[in-house]
């Protein structure tokens, strides 16, 4: 098994590399999910997204708060079945307080910089998933967990 | 797309498409050399069917499953098993079979023909996969052609060339394979030349046989060798074989026959005949424009050219060329025959017999001195077996290998392990000493008050009982030997099969089986002239299996016997009692007692490694090898002591079990062990008490902790690791 150094670096790569991720959110027993545009910190504890507030992901989260985003580098060819990687990760979402000096979403803006007018309407929101566990799949079958509050 | 070529039209561009074979066979016949009708199968029609059946995404699942590097060659040997069962059970499409059976129907009509793997990327001397991939002699009608044609193809995955292909660098994914179809010649005498001596450079080697090539080529048929000297063409040497047998075409395939006096008496070939051979190889080094190595054969004296191939680059590679030792992971059905004789009539009653007189021996009343010389002895006697062991029994496994590409292509059953029903139910000695202990455990069950004495340890050490506990205990105790003294091991015994009373566990065997079904449905795809071999094949391979597991209680009971003497040595030794029980160590034991003085050097045990609690495993790959799904605790086996902690329902994980340990699987839930493949003893034990069982999981004895609640998936070969700890 890899080590943590190893796999957090892996991991930190493919975040970086990706733009966007499944976004898994539930109210009232209904799942659903959706695309989001995301930006990671280093410490892969906080992920960033941003939504308009009528959504239906938005309305989910504000009902329930945990929710998991599945991000991959799959293909959509057959090596994905031995090449791909797909972290879900798991855990809490919270709105962030717009402000110019938010670390967090100027992370988001240097990533996307094309939705930087879409976050600064007042109907957007943005949200942070703060990480519990990773749960890392490759090799079609193979599965680690990462812990980051232990 | 062209799917079949002649060998008037193959260009030298289009080797990438009927490889190397039919592209030396091509310009030969365009040379106007004596080559047989020949048409080649391109690898457009291997591409066609890997590609519209799906079976290339299927292999490639299968060939992924685990990291190349983590695999053992039984997990690959596996792994090629596996792949082998998909080409047979997967028809080639109406797109390939229509164009194909009109060619084969037109050129060759019902005439026995040959089917030949021509492999691309076999075209320099750094490359020869001569050997690696499947031939067949004899093959008549288009639809068995057609089936061979398949066989041919999945040859490109055998154990071998996948790692042989790995070995020099080329992707076995991309990999594929064109075959040739030639008219089969009947020749009288076959062999090959080769074009330098693998021992000396200066000189040819030419080499033949009476009847066909398969006999020189397998090896089950020793030539007549001539050595000719390059630069002056004359023979240097003539080494005369024993010439018994040959290779003939048989009403299906090819048949083994003794030769008649006359043959035995006379060379297969005259000087002539040798020197004719070799001045058409210097003609086709020329033509070729490198030395090379040339099948042939004479068909009433006029001489017919298989193929030709650049020669072996024997001295460049040979320190990294592992390609022999590829070929030697197969053994020949007289080969394992004579293996069979051999371990049952000799090395068996030998080790039986070895045991038999060290236990006699009182190691008490050796003075020190005595001791030392008899822990040197016992060593040299461990490593001698060992030595058989390795040379003799190891190989014989290969009995059950052979058997399962018989059974699956002839059966081409949905299940690749199919065969192994036929063959388990063997009686293991390991499974009659299980027998043993359950047995005592039904009696315990049976009278509540003798379950009431053993339980309060209060059962008088001279009943019955307790003799037949004491006796039974000697044959667990290899394990153990010598860390705990006969009484503790008496007590943990009694243990174990209080354990044992309520598992209730119904050995397979007992179960109705299909074995009989199967062996009579194997021995019907057989032709009735191969009937008595497929019987003889069955028997060789029973033998196998039942040994693989057998010889490893011989040769515990054989280590045994050291072990009892070093801890003789602990009892008399202050410094031979601090080193660990390890028979490795029996010479530094055997020191300890010659000199007093004398100080072992203290080896650094292995650090032990702090699990990280960031990173958890949650579900691990491995081979799917016991069918069925069984949660549980996990009892990791990491010293032999905690074979004896092991309680009913708990998951047995392990680095690698042998038949000395297996005395507890009765009471395991499902097996788990890093040592990967189908046939390691683990999987074998599992599967004759119908555990599910997944064998090959990398490290697993470190990501797994003791107590943990695991499922094991003995379809899939996963192990899933669920939170938390239930027992301590």
């Amino acid at each position: 098994m890899e080590k943590r150094t190893d796999l957090r670096r892996k991991l930190k790569e493919l975040f970086d590399k990706q733009r966007i991720g499944v976004l898994s959110t539930q109210k009232k027993n209904r799942p659903y999910a959706s695309l989001i545009a995301f930006a990671v910190t280093d410490d892969l504890k906080s992920f960033i997204f941003a939504t308009p507030r009528t959504t239906r992901k938005y309305s989910n989260i504000m009902a329930s708060s945990r929710a998991a985003l599945l991000i991959d580098n799959r293909s959509n060819r057959m090596s994905d079945f031995r090449r791909a990687m797909a972290v879900t990760v798991v855990g809490t979402v919270r709105e962030l307080r717009k402000s110019r000096k938010s670390r967090l979403i100027q992370l988001y803006t240097d990533k996307h910089s094309h939705l930087e007018d879409f976050i600064k309407s007042p109907t957007c929101a943005v949200l942070c998933l703060e990480a519990k566990i990773l749960h890392v799949v490759d090799r079609f079958q193979h599965v680690v967990e990462l812990h980051l509050n232990k | 797309m062209k799917l079949i070529y002649h060998l008037s039209q193959i260009k030298k561009s289009d080797q990438k498409f009927v490889g190397g074979k039919a592209s030396a066979l091509a310009i030969m016949a365009q040379e106007k050399l004596p080559v047989p009708k020949t048409i080649c199968i391109s690898t457009n029609a291997y591409n066609v069917f890997m590609d519209e059946t799906g079976l290339r995404a299927q292999i490639l699942m299968e060939y992924h499953r685990k990291s190349f590097d983590q695999m053992r060659w039984e997990e690959i040997w596996d792994c090629s098993l596996r792949i082998h069962n998909m080409f047979a059970k997967t028809p080639i499409p109406s797109t390939v079979v229509a164009p194909l059976s009109e060619e084969i129907a037109n050129f060759f009509d019902k005439r026995a023909v040959a089917v030949r793997s021509s492999a691309v990327g076999e075209d320099s001397a750094s490359a020869s996969f001569a050997g690696l991939h499947e031939s067949y002699l004899n093959v008549r009608g288009t639809k068995e052609v057609l089936e061979h044609i398949k066989l041919v193809w999945a040859s490109t995955w055998s154990d071998a060339a996948i790692l042989y292909r790995k070995e020099i660098g080329l992707e076995v994914e991309k990999s594929s394979m064109a075959a040739v179809i030639q008219e089969l010649v009947q020749g009288q005498e076959s062999g090959v030349i080769f074009g330098r001596s693998p021992v000396d450079q200066s000189k040819a080697v030419i080499e033949a046989v009476y009847g066909l090539n398969q006999g020189l080529v397998d090896g089950t048929v020793e030539p007549d060798r001539w050595m000719i000297d390059r630069d002056s063409g004359s023979i240097v040497s003539h080494t005369p074989a024993t010439r018994t047998k040959a290779i003939v075409s048989a009403s299906r395939g090819v048949k083994i026959i003794n030769l008649k006096t006359k043959k035995r008496n006379k060379p297969p070939l005259t000087r002539h005949k040798v020197k004719q051979l070799f001045i058409l190889e210097k003609r086709l080094a020329k033509l070729f424009g490198s030395v090379q190595d040339v099948e042939w054969t004479f068909d009433n004296s006029k001489l017919r050219l298989l193929q030709s191939r650049p020669i072996t680059a024997i001295a460049k590679n040979e320190q990294t060329d592992d390609r022999k030792w590829y070929l030697s992971l197969r053994r020949s059905f007289d080969n394992l025959v004579s293996i069979r004789t051999k371990i049952e009539k000799e090395i068996v009653p030998a080790m039986v017999f070895e045991a038999e007189s060290l236990k006699r021996i009182d190691l008490k009343r050796m003075t020190d001195e005595e001791l030392a010389t008899e822990i040197s002895r016992r060593s040299d006697i461990c490593e001698k077996w060992k030595k058989q062991y390795w040379d003799f029994c190891i190989p014989f496994a290969h009995g059950v290998r052979l058997f399962a590409t018989v059974y699956n292509r002839t059966v081409k059953p949905d299940d690749p392990y199919e065969f192994l029903e036929l063959l388990a139910g063997t009686t293991f000695k390991s499974v009659k000493r299980n027998e043993k202990l359950q047995q005592l455990a039904n009696k315990l069950k049976k009278d509540k008050s003798l379950r009431e004495l053993v339980q309060s340890g209060k059962l008088p050490e001279d009943s019955i009982f307790s003799q037949e506990v004491a006796a039974l205990s000697e044959e667990l105790g290899t394990p153990l030997s010598g860390m705990i003294n006969p009484s503790q091991l008496r007590t943990k015994t009694f243990e174990l099969i209080i354990e044992m009373v309520d598992t209730g566990h119904v050995k397979k065997q007992q179960k109705v089986r299909t074995k009989s079904s199967l062996e009579r449905r194997f021995l019907a795809s057989m032709s009735k002239s191969n009937y008595a071999f497929a019987q003889q094949l069955v028997d060789l391979a029973r033998a196998s299996y039942r040994l693989r597991d057998d010889d490893n209680i011989y040769l515990g009971q054989i280590d045994r016997q050291l072990l009892d003497a070093v801890q003789e040595a602990r009892n008399r030794s202050v410094t031979v009692s601090k080193m660990p029980l390890d028979i490795s160590r029996a010479d530094e034991v055997a020191n300890c007692l010659r000199n007093p003085n004398y100080r072992p050097e203290s080896r650094k045990s292995k650090p032990i490694e702090v699990p990280d609690k960031q990173v958890l495993p949650r579900q691990l790959m491995g081979q799917p090898a016991g069918a069925g799904f069984a949660t549980g605790c996990a009892r990791v086996i990491r010293e032999a002591e905690d074979l004896f902690a092991f309680k009913k329902g708990e998951v047995l994980v392990c680095d690698a079990i042998d038949p000395n340990m297996t005395f507890i699987v009765p009471l395991a839930s499902a097996i788990v062990e890093r040592r990967g493949g189908m046939l390691i003893h683990g999987a074998i034990i599992a599967r004759e008490y119908g555990l599910p069982c997944v064998t090959g999981v990398p490290d697993v004895v470190e990501l797994i902790q003791n107590g943990q609640e695991i499922a094991v998936d003995g379809y899939l070969g996963i192990v899933t690791i669920n939170k938390g700890l239930s027992i301590n």
